[in-house]
């Protein structure tokens, strides 16, 4: 299976601390990768250099056989990888709706059509569907219609994540990076988002790579997994694989699972 | 205080009003010229007591959840209400007390003539600054100051009396510019319009220095200064914009200004 | 979807302006010509207020619009009033172009500090030219409208009837603008820069674009201002020109291409009769109609006709 992203000698330090050291992945063409590792491992800063918002100090990024490491984020988009926030990135004053309807605006733009000598409603690229329908379908998607017409600043935690995420395939990408798309939602609701998620996201052939903190999470929607430690990638496999090696035990789950003893043992308020 | 204050130039200008007049009339009762240093530093503290906290309680303290364009344009309209106000209070016709400048005299250095009045300017200017410094440091005060301006909610979750803060910060940034206008009121002729240089001016030293920071504040007000000197005396076409020049250049190579604070991360 | 009242309201305006204009007295045809040259500048203001920048220097391409204006007068002896709308126009985006350059890279208290710098730089060099005239300016030529030249009680119904036209196309222009992806995006600029990039548009590139586009109106406005007015002076560029237009801008709100030309003609309305009434208060008057509008109107005169169509 070829390779849609290729990541190859990453490094990237700032300051003292050293964020990513000689990350080297590649990821294979329609598959969902998980991406695990306690905070501050680098598994955002990876996301980041990935999208352009970070440049690395070493290495090069290769998408589709394109070198990408020096794009923007904005150029990163337009050719077909977007992202979600670990923190939601709405606009706060608009509503769910008219979030939707900005990032088709741009599709729309980057595409020539809809402009100021243009008439009547353009067709979505990718979607062939007047701009208002595919917001409207993708809300749909994502269970969000009844909040179509709320502002995004006061829908509740989940509504937001939904958001996050729905407003990435907007763009029609081919690679889908999701930054703990689970956090935030209470352990029940975790799997049910999830699916919901995969369900839109596969149907479209997309390749996935999430970061979560849930194993459970992981080893059910995840084929392969990259463990993340103080910048180094310490484990490459199947999940099965990967969340029994001892380092992963060691610096990702044993502090997850003692985590979540203490939680189910009522030690922790 | 994350507000950009017009008003400021208000109390530039109260406090020179104020200062002028009242060592004025001090000085036409028979005081002794030697007190009027303290007449000047006493008049400003006066004037801002009495004005600032009623800015602060009556009007202002009802704005800070506004968008911070908003605030600003509040502290102008309160500028313009307060420029007529002092033409209202004080008349049209300058105002001049010659009588601190001129009492201490003057020295040569080298082929030019420095009055000893601009030292004293100068010592109020590091005495205020210092003192300022100190207090957002070392005192309790300025650190719950401190806090206060980065996250109200929780200095206020925390039992800080926010309201308090933000009355004793406007009034005390106020009496600084009191203390500005009360001092350098001797050296010149006090008039309607004395705020509005001012203002202007301090704005291009704060964003040169860079927002927040006040050594950054002290050094931009050290090149202001050298740069508006220089250009008077070697090329004085240039007097009226070359700050603004200074101003655009330093924004154009360090867009946050010379000393700016570090921003935490957004994503 | 609802239908958009705004050109039919444009056009309606438009055909009062001129049917009943030549039965106003010439102080009210003074008075609507320079709100709608202010207008036109205000119109700018708004949209760049509406992504959240505030420029404390429109005031340099008003003056830069107002001196092309009187420029080509005093050099070529043109004294058409549409083509120095344009030449002011033309002036104002060129140098806005250039500058945007640079500008578009900040934002908040900076954007405006440094459009604030870059109008009193101007400012400052035309005081000390003296071919301009310095600080007292120079008159502008005998307004002349598509090659006739109007008969003396004329002058002021031709000036406000291109005026009229001028201001409404571009009004029209601008409200077709709001309706596109880029101009659409001013909200989210506002809100969420970061989102904007990454959903694959630029942020400098669109507020580069707005700010031209808010350059030009502005030197259409000035080149307007110089011909009704007849002077052109330094002034023009002081920054209390520029915060007038604020003013106007709040007083207004930004709910419509129609709002500015309504707000700036309540402001020279409360100008006008503030003055008259008490010359040496006048500036207490409107700090305090500013207070009372920003306090009880957050959103401007135009929410008021808002609130009919409210949800």
């Amino acid at each position: 299976m070829a390779a849609i992203l290729d990541a190859r000698g990453l490094h990237k330090n700032f300051g003292a601390v050293t964020a990513a050291s000689d990350i080297n992945a590649a990821i294979e063409k329609d598959s969902v990768v998980g991406l695990i590792g306690t905070n501050g491992a680098g598994k955002t800063t990876f996301i980041n250099m990935i999208t352009g918002y970070l440049k690395p100090d070493r290495g090069r990024i290769h998408y589709e056989g394109r070198d990408i490491t020096d794009l923007a984020p904005r150029d990163v988009t337009r050719i077909g990888i977007c992202r979600s926030f670990q923190i939601p990135q709405l606009y706060a004053s608009l509503t769910a709706f008219e979030n939707m309807m900005i990032g088709i605006g741009v599709v729309l733009r980057n595409a020539g059509r809809g402009g100021f000598f243009s008439r009547g409603r353009p067709l979505v690229p990718g979607y062939d569907l007047p701009a208002e329908d595919v917001a409207d379908s993708i809300l749909q998607r994502f269970g969000l219609a009844e909040y179509r017409d709320r502002n995004a600043q006061v829908l509740p935690g989940g509504v937001r994540k939904l958001l996050d995420i729905a407003l990435t395939l907007v763009a029609k990408p081919r690679l889908l990076l999701l930054d703990e798309p689970t956090s935030g939602v209470s352990a029940e609701e975790k799997f049910e988002i999830m699916e919901m998620i995969m369900q839109a996201v596969r149907a479209e052939g997309i390749t996935v790579l999430f970061v979560e903190h849930d194993m459970e999470v992981v080893s059910r929607f995840a084929e392969r997994v990259l463990a993340f430690y103080d910048g180094r990638i310490i484990a490459d496999a199947a999940p099965g694989v990967a969340l029994s090696d001892p380092e992963v035990k060691r610096f990702v789950i044993g502090g997850e699972l003692r985590r979540l003893d203490e939680a189910r043992a009522g030690t922790r308020a | 205080m994350k507000i950009v204050n017009v008003t400021h130039g208000s109390f530039y200008a109260l406090g020179a009003y104020a200062a002028s007049s009242i060592t004025g009339a001090l000085l036409a009762q028979g005081m002794p010229p030697s007190l009027s240093y303290a007449v000047l530093l006493g008049s400003a503290l006066l004037v801002t007591l009495v004005v600032a906290p009623l800015i602060e309680r009556g009007i202002l303290r009802f704005m800070y959840a506004k968008d911070e364009v908003v605030i600003l344009l509040i502290t102008y309209a309160l500028f313009l209400i307060l420029e007529d106000v002092i033409k209202l209070v004080w008349g049209v016709n300058p105002y001049f007390i010659a009588e601190p400048y001129g009492l201490l005299g003057s020295f040569d250095v080298l082929d030019l003539t420095y009055p000893y009045y601009n030292l004293i300017l100068v010592g109020v200017a590091i005495v205020c600054g210092a003192g300022l410094t100190w207090l957002l440091g070392s005192t309790r005060t300025g650190k719950l100051l401190v806090a206060v301006i980065h996250d109200t909610e929780i200095s206020r979750a925390m039992g800080i009396n926010v309201e308090r803060m933000y009355l004793f910060t406007f009034t005390f940034g106020s009496l600084l510019a009191a203390i500005g206008g009360a001092f350098t009121a001797p050296t010149v002729s006090v008039v309607p319009g004395l705020g509005v240089e001012v203002i202007v001016l301090s704005f291009a030293v704060v964003v040169i220095g860079g927002l927040g920071s006040l050594p950054g504040a002290a050094l931009g007000a050290v090149i202001v200064g050298l740069v508006r000197s220089a250009t008077i005396h070697y090329l004085p076409q240039a007097e009226l914009f070359v700050i603004y020049l200074v101003m655009a250049m330093v924004l154009a190579f360090r867009p946050r200004g010379l000393f700016s604070l570090a921003e935490a991360r957004k994503i | 979807m609802s239908t958009d009242r705004t050109p039919r309201t444009l056009g309606l305006i438009l055909a009062a302006l001129l049917a009943f204009g030549q039965w106003l007295p010439q102080w009210t045809l003074f008075l609507v010509t320079i709100a709608l040259a202010k207008g036109l500048v205000v119109l700018g203001l708004m949209i760049l207020l509406r992504c959240g920048l505030v420029s404390f220097g429109q005031a340099l391409y008003y003056c830069i619009g107002a001196y092309a204006a009187g420029l080509l007068g005093r050099l070529f002896g043109l004294s058409d009033v549409f083509t120095l709308m344009l030449a002011g126009m033309a002036a104002a985006a060129l140098a806005a172009f250039a500058l945007g350059f640079l500008l578009a890279r900040y934002r908040s208290i900076f954007f405006g500090l440094l459009s604030l710098a870059l109008s009193m730089i101007l400012y400052g060099l035309l005081v000390k030219t003296e071919a301009l005239g310095s600080s007292d300016g120079f008159h502008v030529l005998r307004t002349t409208l598509l090659g006739i030249r109007p008969a003396d009680p004329w002058v002021r119904y031709a000036v406000l009837a291109a005026a009229a036209v001028a201001a409404t196309a571009a009004a029209l222009l601008v409200h077709r603008y709001l309706a596109t992806p880029l101009g659409k995006l001013a909200p989210a600029i506002k809100d969420n820069e970061i989102r904007v990039e990454y959903m694959g548009a630029s942020a400098r590139h669109a507020i580069h674009v707005k700010y031209v586009i808010a350059a030009a109106l502005a030197g259409l406005g000035g080149a307007l201002a110089a011909t009704t007015v007849g002077h052109i002076d330094p002034e023009m560029a002081y920054w209390t020109t520029s915060g007038e237009f604020i003013f106007i801008a709040i007083l207004a709100g930004t709910g419509s291409v129609i709002a500015p030309f309504l707000g700036a003609l309540v402001f020279g309305i409360i100008q006008t009769v503030a003055f008259d009434v008490s010359p040496n208060t006048w500036q207490m008057v409107l700090g305090s109609a500013l207070l009372v509008v920003i306090v009880f109107l957050p959103n401007g005169l135009w929410s008021l006709f808002r609130r009919r169509k409210a949800a």
